[in-house]
């Protein structure tokens, strides 16, 4: 390709230079095919879905509507670079599992972002706060009740108060 | 319980884990659009901008001209059969005189960049000679071929009983379903890698590796052991894998430049690569006696099949099939037609045919209780199918017919109370804010529906399972595709029940390790490859028990009871076993700017037997999205023959904020006879009769006729202008 461009970006807290790219490459198409980083969801490509939500600086963004070059000199944050204590999985991640909200999996790193986000800012989202704040990532698998689920146990966790408000079974 | 007598942990009936959940969270987990290769280059596909057109003359030279392409291909490349399909290969794998619908591949590049890939196809001159599209579907059965093999895809007449009988009240009515497209969420995306002696291996999403394998192989022109497919991570599928994609252009552009291939769909050619829902307009006829119970149901189907017959044939048998709802109903005349037009071609989506057939039998239903003056719970209890009872084409039902219990728990289930203050977000128009609530108002409709489970009408429908145990490890080789809908935990499950080990592999999917599973559709795997699993592991176990030692392995193929295709009266024994759900819906319809707010969908749906109850919530909550989506905002919206909203901005799926709360008033678990562990499939009944509920609730709340979905805001916001739309 012409009008290849070298830069770098900070990437779960590492230096990553990309070499060659085109100007035009995205932030997601830069993460998933130059920086073997394909945990941001490629599911629309135009800002619709929110699978490939990653933060940019702190902002949860949809990385297919940032060039990859604008990027450079941010710190990035992806799925991939979330982690809990002693590098497992996250208590988001946790109840994403235990509550059943995982099927076909594709929508899951973009709303494991989310709801991070989320709980950064509020803590203790009402239900229609939860549901607008994932309401920008669609998944076709669950109909969202146990993304719901998930969250709110997180939240119930946190906040040491014990059972949330969506039973799910043993 | 167990088979054993002892519960097994993470056997049958629990909530297991899913294997492939921590991947799935952590982001590792690979799907087929995250595949990379040494030297690989990316494929991309020109698709035809007209639905109807003569291509006079392709130049492939601009393409090749530009630097970085690596292979330009067209028709003339296809070194095998010209043509594939599931059932009947009558799709060009490249258009080469004549383009039949919309995003039809005419060419495919390699290039080593997407963008140069898709720049390339962009430069390849095509002249074409536009033709006037075919796009009544009515029309089609009549009208001049626009195929060698004809326009009717399958016509079918259903005589059951006394044709002639007529009741003291009959009701009539035209019905509409819209496109809906399956709107998964990982795009079409695959990596063909050439073997470096004439035979390729193709890592793809699919729903079915074998019969991918097959037609691919047969367009390549290579015997199937040449081609070797293997499941990749599948970010849904709903039906829209069942039919080959990308899979030939893939491996034909491997092969022609020697190098791995990868190509990924963006979502407009999403909408445009696979089969959708088929669009259907129905008229029926109900007659009852005077005390509601039904004498004899009319209908006359007709499903428009888009360009490529695909499964449009047995979509109709099914619609035709179930198309008097889960009924006792002793006469029945039944036509059905499915048609070829230049409109997109339709096949599988979740609920296949039933869907669309079962809008219809509701709006039916409610309309004969209107009649009446019965309570319309009430007209469908008095008529609710149970064992024993025939479908129209003769079959008698002879497993778990749970229809009453169904309709009264789903019924009776506690209504959502009204908030007196609601939070503007949860009125119709949610998040845009638009509606006042001064001119809202509630209604509560409802529903049930029925669909066969597994293959019918003569197809010998089996799956293939290999157990190995060793070392007090299972291994399991299936080659069922796990889409999302959790085999790949159920298949833990079952051999954890069944060995008592408690480590389970799951060797990865693939076609040169063991014969089919068949498709991942039909609400089968359960069933299926659940009964082949069972079986492999119950032969290793006896095998154990009799002081064999490890390794021990067995394979099993397992098939169905054998059933028939319908005779020339529509009758005969052609399904296995049917799965039953009741749906009630709940909504807040805004009269003046049309909008509605699903508020709750309750449900009571026939299962079996739960194996695992959070998979079969999953199931439930989720097949119930689609529902309420295809009710209320899900259309491809077609202008003659173009499609205008491929892309998620125009084509609405449900958010977090449209979803209602899902009630599951009940799983009624009557163990089906002949059922592995007695479990029916979960996966599509929550589809099938939700569409129909929130219709009926949308109907109760505005009292217009409302005879098509999805209801769009000027259904309602301007009927007041069309007098004969009010019911």
């Amino acid at each position: 390709m012409t009008d290849s461009v070298t830069f770098q970006l900070t990437v779960n807290g590492a230096d990553r230079v990309v070499e060659g790219a085109w100007l035009g490459e995205s932030l997601l198409y830069v993460l998933r095919e130059r920086l073997g980083l394909p945990g941001a969801k490629n599911a629309c490509e135009q800002g619709e879905c929110g699978s490939c939500s990653v933060r940019v600086d702190g902002t949860l963004v949809c990385a297919c509507l940032v060039l990859g070059a604008s990027a450079a000199g941010s710190e990035v944050v992806t799925v991939e670079g979330v982690a809990g204590d002693a590098g497992g999985l996250t208590d988001v991640q946790q109840a994403f599992l235990s509550q059943g909200a995982v099927q076909c999996g594709f929508c899951t790193p973009g709303l494991v972002m989310t709801v991070h986000d989320l709980l950064e800012r509020n803590p203790t989202p009402t239900e229609v706060e939860l549901r607008e704040a994932i309401s920008g990532n669609l998944c076709r698998c669950t109909g969202y009740g146990r993304i719901l689920a998930a969250a709110q146990a997180v939240v119930a966790e946190r906040s040491g108060s014990g059972r949330s408000q969506r039973e799910t079974p043993s | 319980m167990s088979l054993t007598g002892e519960r097994v942990r993470g056997g049958l009936g629990e909530s297991a884990r899913r294997p492939d959940g921590g991947p799935k969270v952590a982001g590792s987990f690979v799907f087929s659009s995250d595949l990379t290769a040494d030297g690989m280059v990316w494929g991309s596909i020109l698709r035809a901008p007209y639905p109807h057109a003569r291509i006079r003359s392709i130049d492939i030279g601009p393409a090749l001209a530009l630097p970085g392409v690596h292979a330009v291909l067209t028709a003339a490349d296809v070194p095998g059969d010209s043509s594939y399909g599931l059932e009947h290969a009558d799709q060009p794998v490249f258009a080469d005189d004549t383009v039949r619908y919309i995003g039809e591949a005419v060419a495919a590049v390699a290039a080593d960049h997407p963008d140069t890939a898709r720049r390339a196809a962009r430069a390849i001159v095509v002249d074409y000679e536009e033709l006037e599209p075919l796009v009544e579907a009515e029309a089609a059965i009549t009208a001049e071929p626009i195929h060698p093999d004809g326009n009717v895809f399958a016509h079918l007449t259903i005589r059951h009983g006394d044709t002639t009988a007529s009741g003291d009240v009959v009701v009539e009515g035209d019905y509409e379903v819209g496109m809906q497209d399956q709107a998964f969420m990982g795009p079409e995306s695959g990596l063909a890698i050439p073997d470096g002696d004439g035979g390729v291996d193709l890592h793809m999403s699919t729903q079915w590796l074998h019969v991918d394998r097959d037609q691919v192989a047969n367009c390549l022109g290579l015997p199937h052991d040449k081609v070797r497919m293997s499941l990749a991570g599948v970010g849904g599928a709903f039906g829209a894998r069942e039919d080959v994609s990308m899979q030939v252009h893939l491996c034909l552009l491997a092969l022609h430049t020697n190098r791995p291939v990868k190509m990924v769909f963006s979502r407009e050619e999403s909408f445009l690569g696979h089969v959708h829902r088929h669009p259907a307009r129905m008229h029926y006829r109900h007659h009852a006696d005077k005390d509601g119970r039904l004498v004899k149901v009319e209908a006359r189907i007709v499903l428009d099949g888009g360009a490529y017959a695909s499964t449009s044939r047995p979509v109709l048998v099914n619609a035709c099939c179930f198309a008097a709802g889960p009924y006792a109903v002793p006469n029945a005349l039944v036509e059905g037609w499915a048609v070829r037009t230049n409109n997109p071609p339709c096949g599988a989506m979740r609920g296949f045919g039933a869907v669309q057939a079962c809008f219809a039998h509701e709006a039916q239903m409610d309309k004969l209780a209107a009649a009446l003056d019965l309570d319309p719970v009430e007209l469908r209890l008095r008529n609710a199918m149970k064992t024993g009872d025939r479908l129209v084409t003769g079959q008698v039902v002879t497993g778990a017919a749970p229809v009453e219990e169904l309709i009264r728990t789903c019924s009776g289930w506690p209504l959502p109370a009204e908030d007196p203050e609601p939070d503007p977000m949860t009125l119709p128009g949610g998040a845009g804010r638009t509606a006042d609530g001064s001119r809202l108002r509630r209604g509560v409709g409802f529903a049930v529906g029925f669909k066969n489970l597994m293959y019918s009408a003569g197809f010998d429908d089996y799956s293939t399972a290999r157990v190995r145990l060793e070392g007090g490890v299972a291994t399991v080789t299936c080659a069922a595709a796990e889409v999302g809908q959790g085999f790949v935990t159920l298949a833990e499950q079952i051999v954890r029940e069944v060995l008592g080990v408690d480590e389970v592999i799951l060797a990865p999917p693939g076609t040169a390790d063991i014969g089919s599973a068949g498709s991942t559709s039909a609400s089968r795997q359960t069933w299926m490859s659940g009964g082949a699993v069972e079986r492999a592991a119950l032969a290793v176990r006896d095998r154990r028990d009799a002081g064999e030692r490890e390794p021990i392995e067995e394979t099993y193929e397992y098939h169905h009871p054998p059933t028939s295709p319908l005779d020339e009266n529509g009758q005969g024994n052609a399904h296995v076993s049917y799965v039953f759900a009741a749906h009630r819906a709940v909504v807040d319809v805004d009269l003046d700017l049309g909008l509605v707010r699903v508020v709750e969908v309750a449900t009571s749906q026939d299962v079996g037997r739960v194996l695992n109850p959070l998979q079969v919530i999953g199931q439930v909550e989720g097949g119930i999205a689609q529902g309420v989506g295809l009710a209320v905002m899900e259309e491809i919206v077609m202008d003659r023959g173009v499609v205008r909203n491929a892309s998620f901005t125009d084509y609405l799926i449900p958010t977090a904020l449209d979803m209602p709360d899902v009630a599951i008033a009940a799983l009624v678990e009557e163990p089906e006879p002949g059922a592995p562990f007695g479990a029916k499939g979960v996966g599509e009944p929550p589809t099938i009769s939700s569409s129909a509920a929130v219709a009926a609730a949308i109907r109760a709340a505005t009292g217009l006729a409302l005879t098509r979905i999805p209801v769009r805001p000027q259904d309602i916001a301007l009927a007041h202008r069309d007098s004969t739309k009010l019911a």
